[in-house]
């Protein structure tokens, strides 16, 4: 790592989806080449850090190596869901924006 | 090869680009998905004040704008435009081709109300809750492609049904056009995969996509369509409506692949539980994407069964602030309605829109221009509900300087929980039956 960082969006696109009470972020590195190093960045973890004001839910990740992307399962992310939530974006719709505001460290 | 269309991904979709699709493609099915989680239970609402309504609001004008082109090319029509009433649907929608004396047969597929078969000890699937708890309005199976099949094989034009699992709408199509085995998992997998990134439209050919930079879309004000051409074996690829706006590129589909999927290796449906792990997607040329690899293994023992309750009424009231110290004013403003409303209202949600109101919080973005307090809850009756946006108003002439554009709005609201049920309890009571017109009836007489 040589420290120079960026924000996630810069190299991957990301669309928000809904289930009830859980949300899932797809992330897709631009670049087929990037997933390997963008998969040692973003763990399950550093998402569930930097999304921890918007939700308190657990987040597991899952490899999808054959079209080299990313799915994060973001539990109790919606405010009790879809239909009862309170939020001004019920369905989380714009929580992949939040995903890409992350920062990550360029390979060195 | 079989050519299946999609013409709509929710109930408030585009009209014409159905029209569109299927005017200039030649396609064998044209799929209009139009159910969200909680439409059904508004439509059960709907049916209970007028038992020839409970169908989807916009299936009058879709229908208006396709029976003509539907005439011309006879291709045939899955929906689940039923909604609460599948069978009010498809009366009006030949009273609709009577209007246009165009000859029209329609299989009515109805099943998914199950509300007879549940009990009030039925386990909630989303908290530890029994059915008793809650006050329910619908309660519908998500059936699967088999439920459609004999309406498949009759000569209707159009099937019209209620809550049918949004994939299955498009798998059907293909079990019946191929002859494909109901245990032939893998394949029913694959046709998953692909009735999975259609189902919402032009969310694979452009929408919900577009940004600057490496994701610019073209043509968002005529976005074109999607529709499969699908092979024998389940190999499909993915079009657009020729000459429309919009792209159709392995990025599209990746993300609609992934979208409202958790574990990627176990979606379940229906009729398959489908693993999406090891897609492949090839871009043969512009706008054309080929897939492969969608597989999976036995399907689910019982179906998923969504309950609309009656949750209460939401209240809510809007006012806005501008210039440097608006952040400020929106804080004193809300301070104001959280001493205003705390002993009545429980949970009341204020947020400052525009600053942090879409995620709570803004990394670190502070500075807005103008600010809007919004101040919501979810109360037990009417009363409650519209003392929130009284109080917001309020603000007019004892809140902060300089607040305008205040709004309030109740609305009744309705939750969605679910449930599973056993097979049998829901198979039993899924039938087919066909209507036609009387114009039809008279020249067959």
């Amino acid at each position: 790592m040589n420290g120079k960082s960026i924000k996630l969006y810069k190299v991957a696109h990301s669309r928000a989806g809904d289930k009830g009470n859980t949300s899932n972020l797809s992330l897709i590195p631009y670049n087929e080449s990037d997933y390997e190093w963008i998969g040692q960045e973003i763990t399950a973890k550093r998402v569930k850090e930097h999304l921890q004001d918007i939700f308190d839910g657990d987040v597991i990740r899952y490899d999808l190596p054959s079209i080299k992307s990313y799915n994060f399962v973001c539990k109790n992310s919606l405010l009790g869901g879809v239909t009862t939530s309170l939020a001004l974006d019920t369905h989380g719709k714009s929580l992949s924006s939040a995903l890409l505001e992350m920062e990550i460290s360029l390979p060195g | 090869m079989l050519k299946i269309g999609s013409g709509a991904g929710f109930s408030g979709d585009r009209l014409e680009p159905a029209v569109e699709l299927a005017k200039k493609v030649d396609l064998d099915y044209l799929v209009l998905e139009c159910l969200a989680e909680r439409t059904i239970a508004i439509a059960q609402k709907e049916k209970i004040k007028d038992k020839n309504k409970g169908y989807d609001p916009l299936l009058v004008d879709r229908l208006k704008a396709l029976l003509t082109v539907l005439n011309e090319k006879r291709f045939r029509i899955v929906t689940n435009m039923g909604a609460a009433n599948p069978i009010a649907g498809a009366k009006k929608i030949l009273e609709i081709s009577r209007e246009k004396d165009i000859a029209c047969k329609v299989a009515v597929v109805t099943g998914d109300d199950v509300i007879l078969e549940l009990d009030s000890e039925n386990d909630i699937l989303e908290n530890t809750h029994k059915l008793k708890d809650y006050k329910v309005i619908s309660a519908n199976a998500y059936l699967g492609a088999e439920a459609l099949l004999p309406a498949l094989k009759t000569d209707a034009d159009i099937i019209i049904t209620g809550r049918v699992a949004d994939p299955s709408l498009f798998l059907a199509p293909m079990i019946h056009h191929y002859n494909w085995s109901l245990e032939d998992y893998e394949r029913l997998g694959q046709g998953t995969v692909i009735g999975h990134l259609l189902e919402c439209a032009g969310q694979i050919t452009g929408g919900y996509f577009a940004d600057i930079g490496e994701k610019e879309v073209d043509g968002l004000a005529e976005l074109g369509f999607p529709y499969a051409s699908i092979d024998r074996d389940g190999t499909g690829i993915i079009m657009k409506t020729p000459h429309s706006g919009g792209i159709v590129n392995v990025r599209t589909v990746k993300e609609q692949l992934l979208y409202e999927v958790h574990n990627p290796s176990q979606y379940l449906t229906p009729d398959v539980t489908a693993d999406f792990s090891n897609v492949t997607l090839t871009q043969l040329e512009k706008n054309k994407v080929m897939i492969t690899g969608g597989s999976g293994r036995k399907k689910p023992d019982s179906y998923k069964v969504s309950i609309g309750y009656h949750a209460g009424y939401i209240g809510e009231g809007e006012i806005s602030y501008a210039g440097t110290t608006s952040v400020e004013r929106g804080r004193i403003a809300e301070e104001i309605l959280r001493k205003r409303l705390s002993n009545s209202i429980q949970d009341l949600r204020i947020d400052l829109i525009g600053l942090s109101s879409v995620h709570r919080t803004n990394f670190g973005n502070e500075h807005p221009y103008e600010v809007r307090v919004r101040a919501i809850a979810l109360c037990p009756t009417r009363t409650d509900a519209i003392s929130i946006g009284n109080e917001v108003e309020a603000l007019y002439t004892n809140g902060p300087y300089g607040g305008g554009g205040a709004r309030k709005r109740i609305s009744e609201c309705v939750g969605v929980v679910s449930t599973l049920l056993e097979r049998e309890r829901v198979d039993k009571n899924v039938k087919t039956e066909v209507l036609k017109n009387e114009w039809e009836i008279n020249q067959t007489l």
